[in-house]
């Protein structure tokens, strides 16, 4: 009995706290972009809002579930869970729902299920299962390679369903495998590859090559573990690579409408007509969403009083661009204490990683913040401007019944994990 | 160490939201105010616009509809352009032109296609409306006016411009406001206050029902109506009387201080600036740097009063005991004072009492009395301040501070105004002019017509005003309660037996009407104007001022006519028809009305612009109109006399 009374206790109420503010607080933002009319009733599940609270209630079941399960299932099936969940994947191809352009989507009965959503768990049990198994290490190529397989291949599996914003999520798993030792030349290169596309775009490739240029030779006559003449060459020839590379692709390849998104974003548009014709179009959510933003100024206009989210000037409000009503609606300090509680939680969860005894538990938890920290980045960023639109739901705030219970496994699993931390293996 | 780079990601992260939050909603914050929000659709509600009346209750303007074909470029859809042309009666380079204009505008939003289409054009129209996407009509209200005369008076309603919306937040693009007379000077009274109803709209921006069920929502307030205090029928006569003149007409009923009638010639039809045409009139108007027919010399017309003056300084001499009534002043055909000269018309060695001196208009006998008023205590300095001083008591060189939506203050001079001129030594000698009413003094005719009213009262007077009556309202007490001057009552009589007798024997003899006894004054002003930057001496000013009867007088009034020669001339005729007018009802002395009707000023105000050398005063030819344009005015007096009784 004592032992059982003591288990409970020994969960992290922190990040469960953080999880249930940011799921209730999410949820009263989704009342005020989906309600229709005056008289509301909450249990009516043909509205987004009802179906979300649906959602919520499940996800409490889901929650003992996952507790109530042994830590060590998770270590032991993660494999099997891999396997299943690629197999969901691919099974789209065959028996998909096509939405919005994206077939993702299983149709059961009158509920659909994503199973992307939950395939970024898998992939995180599977990498956190390959890297703690003692015959792995990462510093080697070999290795390296048959990790890089296990994130591409669910990666590419969404990327063929036309579902861009999930993909990106595999590339978090770079903080995970940095973390374990992956030989830091891939940060460089990661960088730098980054730094340099953004610049040939923005000011074009001569001028990246040449900055390339510029630091080569600086750091071959300043620093003391010199580079040898021909490694610097290669790094050169690289770097134009990129450049001219970046550039090709950007005008041959991309798409007009995907050009258009980077050359909003970069800020590349001058002409004030197309960039009026930018916002009625593809930019209309982005334009709409940060009026929407800007219009709540510091406390915002009160809670279901937003005249934009009321207006329903925000299409998707209720989905990937839930943050704008926080952010009409309950202002900068509203906004900013979605941000702190995401900030805190995100930290908490890399905090108890570290504090992991395994190293399966750490590299998971690792996973869970790396994959939380991306949703949160690209989804909060897109809704103001700061990076392109890319389609990706705000983790426990958007509404969407996979999404959330994607990320309640997603986290409950570590919970479990940490809650044995210090039970004896 | 390779711990950090999540940790760090997550903070920079962080940071970076907070401060694009902070940029977005507190440095680059959008307006919280309704108004500016676009997300809510304002539908204003427009009160009707008060109706104007006269003082006998006929009506002077109403309102009617105007229907506007409106334009939202971005909603228009391929039409049959050569049928909606022909039904809008432009053609289609007009029809390219005003879209792109509109697009240019604003895709968006509705500009005005066609503005103040007729009733049948409307009627047509609306049949076919619906093939037009993007199209539709609105209605509008304009003013209405009634009558074609009292342009000064009523004034005229147009759009707001932008310096106004930044100073009165009440009014919005396109609202309508009173620019002259007492559409401006009543605006709030008339216009009423509109009513708004916030309407959420969403991003189609069709309308989702009413922002917060209409909490913010207000009704409009009806616009009072308003009664004037001018007679259209005597303001009408009197614009017949000043056509083809110019100057001023103002007439007063001394006992309420109510203006009867306020002419302003040339003036124009009001009815000109309502519709489709209003800029294209306005313009004109406005552009007409001569005539100035925007000009309300009635207000605005600063003019040296000559002559009628004499009756303010023979007041201060009575009133200052520099003069008695008995006294009087030998004038050898003029006034010599040190080694200059001012020339009179009475005959050699004519002895005038102070009757005599108005009768006569004897420039000596005022040019006396003003030194004696100046002089009283050896020191012209406070003399002249004393002097100013009871001057300024009528109203005179100061802003009436009344309900006329322009005016000017004149001049009253005093000893501060003198000293850049004469800063050590100030003799009486040196202003002397101000005597006969020329110099530096200055007025209005209202001034002056408000100076002879307080005559008529003897002693005080009622702020000069336009406004009769207010639906539910009561006037303000700057207009019923008198203002009196620094004269007492009985200093009063011989002045005003003076008047009588200008009417009697004196300078307006010829102008006397049976059976009213009209007291008046004549008045001749000399007048310069500056040709190729040389003064040049023009023909004197016609003025004169009255009242009737003498005794319980009924009308005061003032009458300015440019260029138009001695007082009795033209100004006197004015006056003498206007007051028989006011107080019969119909007019003996047609032989005046028929002068008056056939004689035009067009040629001499023509002289100063034609770049020939010209004769003035008596070596003019004066002008007589053609038969056919007389006769036409004939008729409109026969019109006016027939239906005023």
């Amino acid at each position: 009995m004592v032992r059982e009374t003591n288990r409970h206790f020994k969960f992290d109420w922190i990040t469960i706290i953080l999880f249930l503010l940011l799921v209730g607080f999410g949820w009263l933002n989704i009342l005020s972009a989906s309600h229709t009319g005056s008289s509301i009733d909450y249990f009516d599940f043909s509205q987004p809002f009802g179906k979300q609270l649906m959602f919520i209630f499940l996800t409490f079941g889901l929650i003992v579930i996952l507790l109530a399960i042994d830590a060590k299932f998770y270590e032991r099936f993660s494999s099997l869970i891999y396997i299943i969940s690629m197999l969901s994947l691919v099974g789209l191809f065959f028996f998909g729902k096509n939405v919005n352009g994206a077939t993702s989507w299983y149709a059961i009965g009158g509920m659909t299920l994503q199973p992307s959503e939950f395939a970024k768990t898998a992939t995180a049990l599977a990498v956190a299962k390959y890297i703690s198994d003692l015959n792995t290490n990462i510093k080697v190529l070999k290795d390296q390679l048959q990790v890089f397989t296990i994130i591409i291949i669910p990666a590419l599996l969404v990327l063929l369903q036309n579902d861009t914003g999930s993909t990106l999520v595999y590339a978090s798993f770079f903080f995970v495998l940095y973390r374990e030792g992956l030989p830091k030349y891939y940060l460089s290169i990661g960088i730098s590859v980054i730094v340099l596309s953004i610049l040939s775009l923005k000011f074009g490739p001569l001028i990246s090559s040449s900055l390339a240029v510029i630091l080569v030779i600086g750091f071959h006559f300043l620093s003391k573990n010199k580079l040898r003449i021909f490694q610097s060459i290669i790094i050169l020839l690289l770097a134009f690579l990129v450049s001219f590379g970046v550039k090709f692709f950007y005008q041959s390849i991309l798409k007009p409408h995907q050009q258009d998104r980077i050359s909003l974003w970069l800020r590349l548009e001058k002409d004030p007509e197309k960039l009026e014709q930018m916002k009625q179009t593809f930019a209309y959510n982005l334009n709409e969403s940060e009026k929407a933003i800007s219009s709540g100024g510091l406390t915002g206009r009160g809670f279901m009083e937003g005249t934009r989210t009321t207006g329903k000037f925000v299409p998707e409000q209720h989905t990937d661009y839930i943050f704008s009503t926080v952010g009409e609606e309950w202002g900068f300090i509203g906004s900013s204490f979605v941000v702190i509680l995401f900030v805190l939680l995100l930290l908490r969860i890399l905090h108890l990683a570290e504090l992991q005894k395994s190293q399966f538990s750490r590299v998971y938890g690792y996973g869970v913040a790396s994959i939380i920290f991306i949703h949160f980045f690209i989804n909060i960023g897109m809704v103001m401007g700061i990076i392109p639109t890319i389609g990706i739901p705000l983790p426990m705030f958007s509404y969407g019944g996979s999404g959330l219970w994607a990320f309640t496994i997603l986290i409950f699993i570590f919970i479990k994990l940490d809650s044995n931390r210090i039970n004896e293996w | 160490m390779r711990q950090l780079l999540l940790f760090i990601s997550i903070i920079t992260v962080g940071l970076l939201f907070i401060s694009r939050l902070f940029y977005l909603q507190i440095y680059d914050a959008r307006s919280h105010d309704l108004y500016a929000d676009n997300a809510i659709r304002k539908v204003y509600d427009y009160p009707k616009r008060g109706f104007v009346y006269d003082r006998n209750g006929k009506l002077l303007v109403a309102n009617q509809p105007s229907y506007d074909v409106m334009v939202i470029p971005r909603e228009v859809e391929p039409l049959d352009t050569l049928e909606f042309c022909s039904l809008l009666k432009i053609d289609k380079e007009k029809f390219i032109k005003t879209l792109d204009k509109a697009r240019h505008y604003s895709p968006r939003l509705p500009s005005v296609f066609v503005s103040h289409l007729s009733k049948e054009d409307y009627a047509v129209l609306q049949e076919k409306m619906r093939k037009f996407d993007g199209f539709y009509i609105q209605k509008r209200s304009l003013r209405s006016y009634e009558t074609t005369i009292g342009a000064n008076v009523l004034g005229d309603i147009g759009e707001v411009n932008n310096r106004i919306i930044q100073k009165d937040p009440y009014y919005k693009m396109g609202d309508l406001i009173g620019k002259q007379g007492v559409e401006a000077s009543y605006e709030k009274t008339l216009r009423g206050v509109k009513g708004i109803k916030f309407i959420q709209k969403d991003r189609f921006n069709r309308n989702i029902g009413p922002y917060k069920n209409g909490k913010f929502d207000t009704i409009p307030e009806q616009g009072k109506d308003i009664t004037i205090t001018i007679d259209a029928k005597l303001q009408e006569y009197g614009e017949l009387l000043m056509k083809n003149k110019r100057g001023g007409v103002i007439a007063i009923e001394p006992s309420s201080g109510e203006i009867l009638a306020m002419v302003a010639a040339p003036t124009y039809d009001p009815n000109i600036l309502v519709g489709r045409e209003r800029s294209k009139n306005f313009t004109k108007l406005y552009n007409d740097s001569i005539a100035k027919p925007l000009f309300n010399r009635s207000l605005q017309g600063v003019y040296e009063p000559g002559s009628p003056f004499k009756l303010m300084n023979a007041l201060i001499g009575l009133q200052e005991g520099v003069i008695t009534p008995e006294e009087t002043v030998t004038c050898y055909r003029g006034y010599k004072y040190g080694n200059r000269f001012m020339k009179c018309h009475c005959n050699y060695g004519t002895r005038n009492n102070i009757v005599g001196g108005i009768q006569r208009s004897c420039n000596a006998y005022f040019a006396t009395a003003y030194r004696k008023i100046l002089d009283k205590n050896g020191n012209a300095s406070d003399g002249i301040d004393v002097w100013s001083s009871h001057a300024k008591s009528f109203g005179l060189g100061q802003f009436l501070n009344n309900d006329l939506y322009v005016g000017q203050k004149g001049r009253i001079p005093d000893r501060a105004y003198y000293k850049y001129i004469y800063p050590k030594t100030f003799y009486s000698t040196y202003t002397i002019s101000n005597a006969i009413g020329q110099g530096e003094v200055a007025t209005t005719p209202i001034q002056l017509a408000n100076m002879v009213a307080a005559i008529a009262n003897r002693g005080y007077y009622f702020t000069p005003h336009i406004i009769k009556k207010i639906e539910n309202e009561t006037l303000p007490e700057q207009f019923t309660k008198p203002k009196y001057t620094t004269i007492d009552k009985r200093n009063f009589e011989p002045v005003i037996e003076g008047m009588y007798q200008v009417y009697k024997k004196g300078t307006a003899a010829s102008l006397q009407v049976k059976d009213i006894d009209i007291c008046g004054k004549t008045g001749t002003v000399e007048n310069f104007a500056i040709i190729d930057s040389v003064k040049t001496q023009l023909t004197d000013h016609s003025i004169f001022v009255a009242f009737a009867p003498k005794d319980n007088p009924k009308i005061a009034i003032a009458v300015f006519v440019e260029n138009g020669y001695w007082g009795s001339r033209f100004a006197g005729k004015v006056a003498s028809l206007m007051i028989e007018k006011h107080i019969k009802g119909f007019i003996t002395r047609t032989d005046l009305e028929d002068w008056l009707l056939r004689h035009s000023l067009q040629d001499e105000y023509a002289k100063p612009y034609s770049g020939k050398p010209f004769q003035i005063n008596g070596y003019t030819q004066l002008q007589t109109i053609e038969e056919k344009d007389y006769l036409q005015l004939k008729k409109k007096l026969q019109h006016i006399n027939s239906t005023s009784n």
